[in-house]
């Protein structure tokens, strides 16, 4: 169970509270209008923003003041999710050692996530020379290695078309499936919320309100979020 | 075999070197510079003196006080060489300079009577100019003239402080009358000789702060006889350069013998074409053939060396006053 | 935005800052420890101050400005030999201060290229000694390094704004407006600065084209306070004025600036469809070619007066160059230890007020920083044998406000951009530098080590205070050529040392260049 107890964030003149318990294998997409606090939410949690009261458990431990690195969680940002000068290969593998000394055990590692983003044949390229699809992939593939309990998408495939974001969300249904990691995503797409998610996080106002079960929600949404449905 | 020699040979040399006392001599860049008299005079007082002669370059002989005060009695000098008579009331003050009577039959134009400090070379200030000009005769006329002169700034470099001086005799009180007359002569003020020097050979002034001696070197080193040093009728300021040894030396013997060989025929040969200054005493084989080509002046003007610091800072008041305006 | 972006360590940046404080503010207690009562301050003293200050102002002021039009030609412009151009038009700041005064002369001097022409042409000639001529010669020096950090500015700009604005066919003004303006602002203000700063502690180059006395800089009073009147306590106060003035500068151009990030590309090439107007490109080449005239015919005549004269050159001279060489490379590892873990710690600042500590070492007197030095080391050891390691560092200080105004925003950019990937990666310490930061930074780092490299190798500053002969650098032999009135011969050495300096300012430049394009 990931835990937030009592929190509250405050950026600025921004302040926003959230109590609430994660489970991990669950996949929870956070919504609410445009400047709600959802990417804060997420930053906080990844620990980019220190919580200004209140505490982040993950089991028996206090992640609070814990570094970004140090977290049991992965995060894929809205851009800049992959290094320009390092090829695919090299940005992949930084999520095994950020070192980069990589046994063969772990070059095979990264060829084995290549793979199974379908990128193979692009490991020696720099990103710069990939789709935007592929450089989300090739993003994806680093999420794998890291194997993550939590992994955090801050709409990072908004750029894409449809059907290729479509793609992206079944690739990462499929990985998250397999690595039993729990996702949090923040979206503005009412369809991509029936399409993955689990539970719903609701924020507006400055609260994130507690999760609650997507279908019976998006059916049935209570008045604000179904003003922000429109 | 040959590479076994030749690491023997060094090896003994190096303990040989070792062995050697070591005399550290202070003195300024240009003497040490390859083209200076520093090597060969290194090489003639080592075959004599069974020692190891080691010069320490350091900017010009301003700079050489300034660092012996840093220094103070800690320095490893042993001898200083190079300062002139406008510095010596300064490194007087010191207190660091020990008595030491060189004997010699001077060549000066005037009788030396300083017991601290021995001349070793000497020349006049002068202006120089092309040989298709004709040289104005005194700093009045200078004054009058619509000459262009480049010279030394007094603050940073000694042939400056020199001009001032030479100015400052000549005239006394009426100085600043003279720099009011020169000032519109004056292209510009250089930090040191050799950037006053390569504006002139570059055309940029009519005459440019030397020596009477500086035409020498055109014409013995470059066949180039198109440089001369005008004359002037108030008569001609001396730079006198001098050799002195440390109280402190740990080595005042040698000291007192390097003083000695520097007023010695091998040194004094040296200087006229390393230096391009006088010798303080007339080799035996007499002056290098160019220099009787060099302008005589009649008059030579020197200020005692106590009496330099007051009317320096006279002097100096003056001639900023007159070149600001 | 966010309030934790990088994990760059602090400490060694703090500590690298320290050490900079500590050698100038060291050096200046140790003359003030061996000061006697003075002087004091004098009438003409404040006539020095204010000449230092205004002729400083305005060589920052018309560099600057003048830069502006010709970083931009150069920014839109491709053409063959550009990139040669661009190091060229660097070589006027790296050169010695004697071998580009000479160069200037033969254009503009009495009896220079310029007036030989106007007189022909039956136009009255003109002098360039006077105020106007200390101005020229700083432009001189200074335009080449305004233009490049504007250039570099100008570089940053991503892609992909310049397609946006091709596609809402942005007319110049507003290209200008929206793209260039910003660049601008965070920019200009450092550049003028750093040139100031450098202008402040001009002195012989002020003394030579100022024309005499008139144009006494606060550096000459020290020089003259050092030896003349050996009067160290004031040679303290007018170190101490010279500070604080290059402080104050510091501080209303840089803690000024906000921070901004220009926002991540993908390091695409640039290319732009702005400007594609006749009259544009006829404007942008008479800007360049102006530039080049003004920048490279000095230069030209410095080259063709070394030719004649490379002869006569003797081979100590070359020997002087292999020392000199030496000292570039090691004032340049010295100048990535002290600039780099500073550079950290001023990027992940939100002013940067900081990077003013950097401008401390250039608006140190050299002579009060050799004279410090100097007093500190005798006791101890012999002051000639660490000459070389104190003018390596003393080198290294002097250039170290360049290398951080050039890295500074660039590491920004990359704490911005890729700050919160690095964090989530965990990326610390040597592999973040490894992996990260150092690609990302390398064409400026390969520019600031160029140029500490080349300056090095011109510098004459603290040398003469500390080296004995057998460590004779080349600016140091080519003066000694001077003194021993071989003018020719010395050249001949200026022109190998413009050419060693241009050589290794290249050889950097190039490599941290070269593949850095993603």
């Amino acid at each position: 169970m990931l835990r937030l107890e009592g929190a509250q964030i405050v950026q600025g003149n921004f302040a926003m509270t959230a109590d609430m318990a994660l489970e991990q294998g669950q996949k929870y997409a956070v919504i609410g209008p445009s400047g709600a606090g959802k990417s804060t939410l997420l930053a906080a949690l990844c620990g980019f923003i220190p919580l200004a009261q209140g505490r982040l458990r993950w089991h028996d431990a206090d992640l609070t003041d814990a570094v970004p690195g140090a977290r049991p969680m992965t995060m894929l940002f809205q851009d800049n999710n992959l290094f320009p000068h390092l090829t695919v290969a090299q940005n992949v593998g930084l999520g095994i050692r950020p070192d980069l000394r990589l046994s063969g055990q772990d070059k095979a590692k990264v060829e084995d996530a290549l793979g199974r983003v379908g990128l193979q044949d692009h490991a020696d390229k720099k990103p710069g020379a990939l789709s935007g699809g592929q450089q989300s992939r090739a993003a994806l593939a680093r999420v794998l290695v890291q194997a993550r309990p939590w992994l955090l998408l801050d709409e990072p495939f908004a750029a894409l078309g449809p059907a290729l974001r479509n793609e992206m969300l079944d690739l990462v249904q499929d990985l998250v499936g397999q690595t039993g990691a729990g996702l949090i995503m923040v979206t503005h797409a009412p369809e991509d919320v029936r399409r993955i998610a689990d539970q719903v996080i609701f924020v507006a106002g400055g609260v994130a309100e507690a999760p609650q079960p997507a279908q019976a929600l998006m059916d049935n949404p209570p008045p604000e979020l179904r003003a922000y449905l429109g | 075999m040959k590479a076994l020699t030749l690491a023997a040979t060094s090896l003994l040399a190096a303990t040989a070197a070792a062995a050697q006392t070591e005399l550290t001599v202070y003195t300024y860049d240009s003497f040490v510079s390859d083209w200076g008299p520093g090597p060969k005079i290194e090489a003639a007082f080592e075959a004599v003196c069974d020692c190891d002669l080691k010069f320490v370059g350091n900017g010009d002989g301003a700079a050489l006080i300034a660092r012996l005060k840093l220094e103070g009695a800690r320095t490893d000098a042993d001898v200083v060489l190079g300062l002139d008579t406008n510095l010596i009331a300064a490194a007087k003050e010191t207190g660091l300079f020990a008595e030491t009577p060189v004997t010699a039959d001077y060549a000066l134009p005037m009788p030396w009577t300083d017991t601290t400090f021995a001349p070793y070379d000497w020349g006049y200030f002068a202006f120089v100019h092309n040989t298709d000009l004709t040289p104005p005769t005194n700093f009045k006329a200078l004054g009058e003239s619509d000459l262009k002169i480049v010279i030394q700034d007094p603050r940073t470099s000694t042939p400056g402080l020199g001009l001032l001086m030479w100015v400052k005799d000549a005239y006394g009180d009426e100085a600043p009358a003279i720099w009011e007359g020169l000032a519109d002569n004056v292209v510009t003020v250089t930090k040191g000789w050799s950037e006053a020097y390569g504006l002139f050979l570059e055309g940029e002034a009519d005459m440019v702060l030397s020596y009477t001696t500086s035409p020498a070197y055109h014409i013995i080193a470059e066949e180039d006889e198109t440089k001369a040093a005008a004359v002037f009728d108030e008569g001609h300021y001396m730079q006198i350069e001098v050799v002195g040894r440390l109280a402190g030396s740990d080595a005042p013997e040698l000291a007192a013998e390097f003083m000695q060989f520097m007023v010695s025929d091998a040194a004094q040969s040296i200087l006229p074409t390393t230096n391009w200054m006088y010798p303080a005493v007339m080799p035996s084989g007499g002056l290098p053939q160019g220099f009787e080509e060099l302008v005589k002046p009649e008059n030579a003007r020197l200020i005692d060396a106590d009496k330099v610091p007051a009317i320096r800072d006279e002097a100096l008041a003056e001639w900023l006053t007159a070149l600001s305006q | 935005m966010a309030d934790r972006t990088l994990a760059i360590s602090t400490k060694s940046g703090i500590s690298a800052a320290t050490l900079v404080v500590v050698l100038i503010l060291g050096a200046l207690l140790a003359v003030i420890s061996r000061a006697e009562v003075g002087a004091g301050f004098v009438p003409a003293d404040w006539a020095a101050v204010r000449f230092t200050v205004w002729q400083a102002f305005l060589s920052s002021m018309i560099s600057v400005v003048l830069a502006v039009p010709v970083a931009r030609a150069l920014a839109r412009r491709r053409f063959v030999g550009r990139s040669v151009l661009v190091t060229l038009l660097g070589a006027p700041f790296i050169l010695p201060v004697i071998v580009a005064v000479l160069g200037l002369l033969t254009v503009f001097g009495r009896n220079g290229w310029l007036n030989i022409t106007l007189e022909g042409m039956g136009l009255p000639t003109v002098s360039i000694y006077g105020l106007h001529g200390v101005v020229l010669a700083h432009v001189f020096f200074n335009l080449p390094l305004a233009t490049r950090l504007l250039l570099q500015g100008w570089q940053g700009i991503p892609a992909e704004r310049f397609r946006l604005a091709a596609q809402l066919r942005l007319t110049p003004w507003a290209v200008f407006r929206a793209l260039e303006w910003p660049v601008l602002k965070q920019i200009v203000p450092g550049a003028a600065a750093l040139i100031f700063v450098i202008c402040l502690t001009s002195f012989a180059v002020a003394l030579t084209l100022g024309g005499g006395p008139r144009a006494t800089t606060i550096e000459l009073a020290i020089y003259q306070a050092y030896r003349f009147d050996f009067d160290l306590g004031r040679a303290a106060l007018l170190s101490v004025t010279q500070l604080v003035l290059a402080g104050v500068a510091a501080v209303f151009a840089l803690w000024i600036i906000p921070v901004m990030s220009m926002g991540g590309g993908q390091d695409r090439p640039l290319l732009r469809w702005d400007a594609r107007g006749g009259m544009q490109r006829c404007g942008d080449g008479l800007v360049i070619v102006l530039a080049a005239a003004f920048l490279l015919v000095p230069l030209a005549a410095v080259v063709l007066r070394g030719i004649a004269g490379l002869g006569q050159v003797p081979v100590t001279v070359w020997q002087a160059a292999g020392q000199s060489l030496f000292v570039a490379v090691i004032s340049v590892m010295v100048l990535a230890v002290l600039a780099l873990p500073m550079a950290g710690w001023i990027a992940a600042r939100r002013s940067g007020g900081v990077e003013a500590i950097g401008l401390l070492g250039l608006s140190a007197s050299p002579l009060m920083i050799g004279t410090g030095w100097f007093i500190l080391i005798n006791p101890v050891l012999d002051p000639s044998s660490v000459a070389l390691p104190v003018t390596a560092l003393v080198n290294a200080l002097m250039a170290l406000p360049f290398a951080l105004r050039i890295i500074v925003p660039r590491l920004r950019d990359t704490i911005q951009d890729y700050g919160r990937l690095s964090e989530t990666l965990g990326l610390h310490g040597w592999p973040l530098w490894r992996w990260v930061i150092l690609p990302r930074i390398r064409p400026q780092l390969g520019f600031a080590a160029g140029l500490t490299g080349a300056l090095s190798v011109g510098d004459l500053g603290v040398i003469t205070l500390f080296a004995d002969q057998e460590r004779a650098t080349l600016p140091l032999q080519m003066y000694h050529l001077m003194g021993a009135y071989r003018m020719e011969a010395a050249a001949g050495a200026a022109l190998i040392l413009l050419a060693l300096a241009l050589g290794i300012f290249w050889g950097c430049d190039r490599g941290g260049r070269i593949h850095a394009e993603a």
